[in-house]
């Protein structure tokens, strides 16, 4: 440790902007790295740091009551809290944070940890409609248990993501008429592909799920007292329906950097591999780190693409590669190499993922059958295994984050416990990427580290 | 007070052990969805100490109440 870290170690101050898993972890993780200076943390919500996975399962069923999901701390953290002020403005030149209440933190290392938020519905009279809710922090889920809870006719779910497919199993867990529409050709189809898609629509109808694929709602109509009562679709049917909620993905939280000079954007926070922010020229700073859902970086394993993993295992895995830099000298730094996992609890099954599926071109299935459905998926691209997708497999994905890390060859040519008698390489049938979709929580970004402004290409023949 | 528990559920493979020994806190869906309270009664104290020491793959963390400093 270089003298000038040791002494930054013992006196400084590191400044966390987003109280949620990843600062939570990355605070964390400071401490255990030897960090015995002053520490603040800032949250835009006035909640402790809390666990966002249960909000679409447990706490929507009532198994679960939203305010016990905070995340367990260790003790001796020692930090100053900020919560419920959002920061506002960074101050690259003053090394400064602003606050919504004028509060100005200086710091000599920033963590950026400010996630993403619910894509609102586009319509911004239609979204304030009673009745009509998205869903990511816990004030939206309990305003989305209670409206459950009143016993609506129909709960509309436009989306068939992963938060949205959950939200519609949680209500039919709850015994209430669901419909889901979706804009591609079945649910998970940007996280997933329509191939593996397929099996996810057919689990939908099985547990009584009214799903309609390759629709979109045009437009949402309330009553007399602001309350949403009729969805229209773009095939010209209408639904009766007492709740909506709008499950279309995530925006990033990167507004309030948008005269910081770093390279920050729509689609996130622009670092390297060891998780230090790019300048809006593409220069790599020394002080200024980011983690979690608003970061992106290249990944080795990936053709150094620029990544943005909206995962819970990124969160912790990338808070505590940011945390490490953070604390030692440049000989020592470490780069983010985890290989990407998510899973997601629907229909009584577990999904798991390893790798990143969207850069699958095609898919075979290697284990189990997906008529079970309980089955090893893993996809290729260019000859290699890029990613595995376990339906009620998950023992088997350690094993296979083994492949992917090795980059091995695609289709694989070593045989399987329990391998279907024709191993047939199908096409994994993601959507145009050119077409905006209910959010694959991988999000391809590109190559460029500086790229802040974009625009999105109209979608071809494609609607909203 | 409540204490609090948080599961990787990436490191999760369903073994259920935790279901058998904090039957209360603990539930599956299906073969493999592991469902769970993420605050219980402190009465689940030792039930969920114990569910987290026999767990495989060690995917629970528990804090306890009054630990946090």
């Amino acid at each position: 440790m270089s003298p000038a870290n040791g002494a930054f170690s013992a006196n400084g101050h590191v400044v966390i902007v987003g109280a949620s898993l990843a600062g939570l972890r990355a605070a964390e993780a400071l401490r255990e790295g030897g960090f015995r200076g002053r520490l603040t943390l800032v949250g835009d919500e006035p909640y402790e740091p809390y666990d966002r996975p249960p909000l679409s399962k447990q706490v929507l069923t009532g198994r679960a009551a939203p305010e016990s999901t905070a995340l367990p701390q260790v003790s001796g953290l020692d930090a100053e809290w900020r919560l419920g002020t959002p920061a506002v403005g960074l101050d690259l030149a003053a090394k400064r944070v602003r606050l919504a209440d004028g509060e100005e933190l200086g710091f000599d290392r920033v963590l950026i940890a400010t996630g993403t938020r619910a894509r609102p519905w586009p319509n911004p009279e239609e979204a304030a409609l009673d009745g009509v809710i998205t869903l990511r922090g816990r004030d939206d889920t309990v305003r989305l248990r209670d409206e459950l809870a009143a016993g609506p006719r129909r709960v509309l779910v436009i989306g068939a993501g992963f938060t949205g497919s959950e939200i519609a199993s949680a209500c039919r867990g709850l015994g209430l008429p669901v419909t889901v529409t979706e804009r591609a050709a079945t649910p998970l189809a940007g996280a997933l592909g329509g191939t593996i898609g397929t099996v996810a629509a057919r689990l939908q109808r099985e547990y009584g799920v009214d799903l309609r694929c390759g629709v979109s709602v045009t437009s949402l109509e309330g009553d007399d007292a602001g309350h949403v009562r009729r969805a229209h679709l773009d095939d010209g049917t209408t639904l009766e329906i007492d709740v909506a909620v709008v499950a279309l993905g995530a925006q990033r939280n990167t507004e309030w950097l948008r005269d910081s000079g770093l390279g920050a954007g729509p689609r996130g926070v622009a670092c390297d591999a060891g998780c230090r922010v790019f300048d809006m020229y593409g220069i790599v700073t020394d002080d200024i780190f980011a983690a979690g859902d608003v970061a992106r970086s290249p990944h080795p394993l990936f053709g150094f693409e620029f990544l943005a993993l909206e995962h819970w295992s990124n969160a912790i895995e990338q808070a505590e590669v940011a945390a490490h830099n953070m604390v030692h000298g440049e000989s020592e730094r470490r780069p983010y190499l985890h290989v990407p996992t998510f899973w997601s609890f629907q229909f009584g099954v577990s999904i798991k993922s390893a790798g990143v599926p969207p850069l699958g071109e095609q898919v075979i299935i290697v284990q189990g059958s997906a008529d079970e459905p309980r089955f090893v998926a893993l996809y290729g691209r260019r000859g290699r295994t890029v990613a595995a997708v376990t339906f009620d497999q998950g023992k088997w994905l350690e094993f296979y984050v083994n492949q992917i890390e090795r980059a091995a060859p695609f289709p694989p040519q070593y045989r399987n416990v329990a391998q279907p008698e024709s191993r047939q390489v199908l096409q994994a049938e993601f959507p145009d990427p050119a077409l905006p979709t209910e959010g694959p929580m991988i999000v391809r970004t590109g190559h460029s580290p500086t790229e802040r402004a974009w625009t999105l290409m109209p979608a071809r023949g494609g609607r909203r | 007070m409540t204490m609090r528990i948080v599961v990787d559920l990436n490191r999760c493979q369903g073994y259920g052990q935790c279901v058998f020994l904090a039957p209360g806190v603990f539930e599956l869906h299906g073969e493999e969805a592991l469902m769970y309270d993420p605050g219980p009664d402190e009465e689940q104290l030792i039930p969920v100490v114990r569910a987290a020491a026999a767990c495989p793959v060690q995917a629970i963390r528990v804090e306890r109440p009054g630990e946090q400093a």
